[in-house]
């Protein structure tokens, strides 16, 4: 066709186009018709071409039919490619079936090579044997609590000016923030003294290791989704005296006899009277370097004797019973332990970082 | 709080080395952030005026500067520009040690001689602009040669940046640090006595002051000082807020905040003049009334926000005709500010009771320091003195104003004094102490605990400042705290306890750590991917269903708990192709979160007081594994599935292909099955990872085999059975192997052509094995053969040839009889 054979077939264009795009079979001849129909040697792109020597309103005319035209030429191709794609990608699928009980073990070629245990989880499981060789049993919870567990029956009432300190996610269900991604382990004590109660199964001496969530930015010591491990000790005649050393035994035996625990005071709700405790910085052992400030002590967790307001709320009679908890960051354990400048390594998951522990 | 310790020093005689001080100050919970010495080494650097500024030829950053600094003019090299002839600016000669140990010494550039330095206020260590010289033209006492402390009224100081822990109100202001410490170091502590002569007329003609919220407001105050001139504060009270962190104002403003530091009373003053009526009103916020505050944003009040407890009860502060003029201890209002002009002085100094300050504050995110102190809990009694020592400082910079006769003071209920009997053996059994009444009464009451003996121990009065201290029986722990943290925790005996229960791990956890073992040995190294993720991840691997949201996301793209540790997986995967890391085997321990479902929901106790009840998040503890080491495909996955049912001796385990036209999401559709248990529940997938989502991560035409199972499925002995821990006896008779070729239908899995065998063997048949698959010639189509290998053997006799060809027959009769299979 040209210029000279007048007025553009724009009906034939189309149904010549339209045999050729229902009658590819592969996406391959789809490609191929694609081309002849839409491409730059295309009796589509010829007629475009063509227009230059018709009058201006014919000119106008036509082209506007030409551009809808490839408009619908296209939607036509894309729609039949869809079709053959998934008539190809069936036919894949079909040749690559594998019935997998069919597997014959013998076969299964594997490199021997280890792989490796996370960083957090290494960490976790030394320190819950220190524990279980104290005496302790290990505990776990839900990664989402009610507002019960995590808060109030902690001592932190709602809107109490003490929930600043754990800056919550809180899910999207029910009442509004009556569900939250737990900030801390201490949930698990609650349920632990409950189901104690409950059973009738006091004493109780457990360690809870998990995964808390709180809003705070990602940087080299903090991430937003971290491990803690927390312990609760509810026994006759339970003291202060019996925490401090029930720490300073754990700071030894995880950290190394170099390593020793101080207390000093401190807030939290849980807890009365509670403690901050700090262990022998570990990069310097307490001569004093820029990580421990000069001071020779860095700080590891809180603690301190369970708050008789958190024995109210589970129902434990605190002229027969007794307690002390703490707590402490298990992926901060790992950062000091192994002088990590970045905790962010720890999500990475780049197998050369994952392959050194 | 930053505390100098001059001030410190007004309430008791601290001497002695600056360290032990803050030693002493950490092991009383007062934690010291940090430690800034002022004033010091500013000696020798004096007032001097810029006399001449010229450029040095081929230097553009440097200057020749001649300086009079009280004898002859001295010539210097500058790099600062921020300042021209005329200007005062520091000067230190040479010799002289800056601030950080600087020692300034003659030098020589671009050939100009320097005879000292002109310095910044960082270099002064004065304050943090280290810009430019710090110009002192139009400072009060900076003439030339007068030593820079002298001119400033610096004197050499100490500051404290202590952090105060949220229950100790009492002790977030200077005299309530110095109180701790005085009675650590058994020093005397006197709080300042303010002399206030009132000389004007009686309050209540020039003043109202009516609370209609009592219950949010137990008490209000309201004094007034007339003929006062506004103006400077007396350069030592400028000089210690500037030290404490606060920018001085004027002369009231800076009292107003002088009390609020030394004695952590917030109080506020008005202009009385400014007031639309005489006199303050204190009521509840109307629903939706709408306040525009200082900060000149309009608040609507008095509607409850999301927050749990949320009661959206507003206290207002109102003039006495009841327009707002500021929210009750949180937020003044603009129209009463005081100004240049003002001359009559209204002082509000009230209590509010802290949860409803704090939930304000909460909702409206305000917090001030007179809101973080209201919240906490001021001292209702405190008040009296507070206003007295605003009224004393004021007098000193306004010397002919007349403080208003009398107080007007409403009162609501404040609580009765809070007594406790404690008795010295519950002291000593929480503490683990052998402390005597003594030695209590001792520790407390320097710390303004009045003590007076009983029977068992003492009668402890508690001060109206430590609201931290309950009432009884919960107020023994606290006094209990007092006890320990004035003894010092470091002094208590430590003891190891013990107990006869022994430790351990549960089944569940000892399996779990079976699991991980198993993986590791299988080449796989551990990953840990997010549990916050955004909205579509689940549909990028083919999950139906919405995720669970999270209300108050971080970033938008982490508003969501995951649902799948695939997509985790094969990011990690992603991460480490990206930076050519091959032999990808990558597992995951981790939770996955769906809706509260219907056959498994979890409700707990919930909302204020534990009173309701809410539905939790369905929660499945997964562990997750992907193959993507070279050749690694779904045959690697199923080995790996063996492994961990052999680790853990799981019986009866199977892997099952999904229906027709029903897909395991984000799995190959062909290549992937349900893992099942004996009984038919469904417990994990296997298989491979679909190749489009694959061929999305820029990995195509890679592999990736896909194991997962739910850990609290396949550790339930009472959902998948456990192999006998008992012994078998091992036969001491040859065994006789037996090779069968069955053709079976494709639709009848392996496991149970082999269980048909096993059938027919019984007892005597020792194992089944296959070793061959085939299809193709021979084989009608939709059909394979599969070769097993049979051995048999008996514990009592070494099976004859003919025991061993009956068996065979019996085996394949079976296969026959159930599966359809034919002896090909």
């Amino acid at each position: 066709m040209s210029a000279a054979d007048g007025p553009v077939d724009v009906a034939a264009l189309e149904a010549d186009a339209n045999r050729s795009i229902d009658a590819s079979s592969t996406t391959a001849e789809l490609d191929a018709a694609e081309s002849a129909i839409v491409g730059k040697r295309s009796a589509m792109a010829a007629a475009h071409r063509s227009l230059g020597g018709l009058d201006p309103d014919a000119r106008r005319r036509v082209g506007q039919e030409l551009n809808e035209l490839r408009g619908r030429l296209e939607q036509r191709i894309a729609g039949r490619r869809s079709e053959l794609v998934a008539v190809e990608r069936a036919a894949a699928l079909e040749e690559d079936r594998m019935d997998l009980t069919e597997v014959v073990t013998g076969d299964v070629r594997s490199p021997v090579v280890r792989g490796h245990r996370h960083l957090v989880t290494t960490t976790r499981d030394q320190l819950e044997d220190v524990f279980v060789a104290m005496g302790f049993n290990v505990a776990e919870g839900r990664e989402a609590e009610t507002d019960w567990y995590n808060f109030e029956a902690l001592n932190i009432p709602p809107a109490h000016p003490a929930r600043g300190m754990y800056d919550s996610f809180y899910v999207d269900l029910g009442e509004p923030e009556t569900v939250v991604l737990r900030t801390h382990t201490s949930p698990v004590q609650i349920h632990l003294m409950e189901h104690a109660m409950a059973e009738g199964s006091l004493p109780i001496h457990s360690v809870m290791p998990g995964r808390c969530f709180r809003r705070d930015t990602a940087d080299a010591r903090h991430l937003p989704v971290f491990h803690q491990i927390e312990g609760l000790v509810v026994d006759h005649g339970i003291t202060f005296g019996d925490l401090a050393g029930t720490i300073e035994t754990f700071t030894t035996a995880y950290f190394g006899p170099d390593v020793h625990s101080r207390l000093r005071p401190a807030y939290f709700p849980f807890t009365e009277p509670s403690a901050e405790y700090e262990i022998t910085c570990t990069i310097c052992l307490g001569a004093g370097c820029r990580t421990c400030s000069d001071t020779g002590w860095v700080e590891l967790g809180g603690c301190g004797m369970v708050d008789p307001a958190v024995f109210d709320a589970v129902g434990i009679d605190t002229a027969l019973w007794s307690g002390f908890a703490f707590g402490f960051g298990i992926d901060r354990c790992a950062q000091m332990r192994h002088e990590i400048a970045d905790m962010r390594a720890l999500v990475e998951n780049d197998l050369r970082f994952l392959r050194q522990f | 709080m930053l505390a100098p310790l001059s001030w410190l020093k007004e309430f008791a005689p601290f001497d002695g080395d600056v360290d032990e001080l803050v030693e002493t100050l950490n092991d009383l919970g007062l934690l010291v952030e940090g430690v800034e010495r002022v004033g010091e080494g500013l000696d020798a650097v004096v007032v001097s005026r810029v006399l001449e500024l010229e450029a040095i030829k081929g230097a553009d950053r440097i200057r020749r500067v001649v300086v009079d600094a009280g004898g002859e003019p001295i010539q210097v090299v500058c790099g600062a520009f921020n300042f021209d002839v005329g200007d005062l600016v520091p000067f230190a000669g040479v010799g002289t040690v800056l601030p950080g140990g600087f020692e300034i010494g003659r030098r020589r550039m671009k050939g100009v001689e320097s005879n000292g330095m002109l310095c910044s206020g960082r270099e002064l260590a004065l304050s943090d602009d280290g810009e430019g010289l710090m110009v002192l033209t139009g400072t009060d006492g900076a003439e030339v040669g007068v030593p820079i402390a002298e001119a400033l009224g610096i004197e050499a100081d100490v500051v404290f940046d202590i952090t105060v822990e949220g229950n100790r109100p009492d002790a977030w202001c200077m005299a309530g640090v110095a109180r701790d410490l005085a009675a650590r170091l058994g020093l005397p502590f006197a709080l300042p006595a303010p002399v206030v002569t009132p000389s004007g007329p009686p309050v209540g003609g020039l003043a109202t002051a009516v609370v209609e919220a009592l219950d949010m407001c137990p008490r209000l105050t309201v004094r007034v000082m007339e003929s006062i001139t506004v103006g400077p504060s007396p350069r030592w009270i400028a000089g210690r807020l500037v030290l404490a962190g606060m920018r001085p104002i004027n002369n009231v403003v800076d009292a107003s905040n002088y009390v609020m530091l030394e004695l952590g009373q917030p109080t506020h003053p008005y202009d009385l003049d400014q007031l639309g009526a005489p006199g303050l009103l204190v009521r509840r916020a109307t629903p939706g009334e709408v306040v525009t505050t200082l900060d000149g944003v309009d608040r609507a009040l008095g509607v409850p926000g999301r927050g749990l407890g949320e009661t959206g009860d507003d206290c207002l502060i109102c003039d006495a005709g009841g327009t707002p003029i500021g929210i009750a201890g949180i937020f003044g209002g603009s129209s009463s500010e005081i100004s240049d002009s003002t001359t009559r002085v209204l002082l509000e100094a009230a209590y509010f009771e802290p949860m409803v300050i704090a939930r304000t504050s909460k909702r409206l995110a305000l917090r001030t320091e007179a809101s973080a102190r209201f919240e906490r809990g001021c001292d209702p009694l405190g008040i009296d003195r507070a206003t007295d020592r605003f009224f004393e400082l004021l007098a000193m910079s306004s010397p002919a104003a007349e403080v208003a006769q009398g107080t007007l003071d409403v009162r609501g209920d404040i609580g009765a004094t809070n007594e406790i009997s404690l008795p010295t053996h519950a002291v000593n059994a929480l503490l683990g102490t052998e402390l005597s009444t003594e030695d209590v009464a001792r520790l407390l009451a320097p710390l303004g605990f009045d003590c007076v003996p009983e029977a068992e121990g003492l009668r402890v009065t508690v001060p109206s400042n430590r609201p931290d201290v309950r009432r009884e029986p919960h107020g023994v722990a606290d006094l209990a705290e007092e006890v320990a943290r004035a003894h010092g925790y470091s002094r208590i005996v430590r003891r190891q306890p013990t107990w006869p229960e022994p430790g351990g791990l549960t089944g569940f956890q000892r399996d779990r750590r079976r699991v991980r073992e198993t993986l590791v040995g299988l080449g796989a190294s551990e990953a840990w991917t997010p549990s916050l993720v955004d909205h579509d991840e689940g549909r990028r691997v083919g999950l139906a269903g919405e995720p669970v949201a999270i209300t108050n996301p971080m970033a938008a793209n982490e508003g969501f708990l995951r649902r799948t540790q695939l997509a985790g997986l094969l990011g990690a995967l992603a991460w480490n192709l990206d930076r050519r890391q091959g032999s990808v085997r990558l597992f995951e321990v981790g939770v996955v979160f769906s809706p509260p479902a219907a056959d498994r929901a979890v409700t707990e106790r919930a909302g204020a007081g534990g009173a309701g009840q809410a539905a939790l998040p369905d929660e499945r503890e997964l562990v997750s594994v992907i193959f993507a080491a070279d050749g690694d495909d779904a045959r690697t996955a199923v080995s790996a599935l063996g492994a961990l049912v052999e680790e853990l001796g799981l019986i009866g385990i199977r892997v099952r292909s999904p229906g027709a036209g029903e897909a395991l999401a984000g799995l190959h559709p062909t290549r992937s099955a349900r893992v099942v248990a004996g009984g038919g529940a469904a417990v994990g997938t296997i298989g491979e990872v679909d190749p489009a989502v694959v061929g999305e991560l820029g990995a195509g035409g890679q592999r990736v085999g896909w194991l997962e199972v739910d850990l609290g499925l396949l550790l339930d002995p009472t959902v998948v059975e456990r192999r006998s821990q008992l012994s078998k006896p091992v036969s001491r008779y040859p065994s006789s192997d037996v090779d069968l070729a069955l053709v079976v239908d494709d639709a009848i899995p392996v496991d149970e052509v082999a269980e048909a065998i096993q059938g027919g063997g019984g007892q005597l048949l020792e194992s089944v094995t296959l070793f061959d698959v085939y299809r193709g010639p021979g084989v009608e189509a939709g059909r394979r053969s599969l070769a097993f290998r049979l051995r048999f053997c008996a514990l009592d006799r070494t099976l004859t040839d003919r025991e061993v060809g009956e068996l065979r027959t019996r085996c394949v009769a079976e296969a026959e009889r159930r599966v359809g299979a034919v002896l090909r």
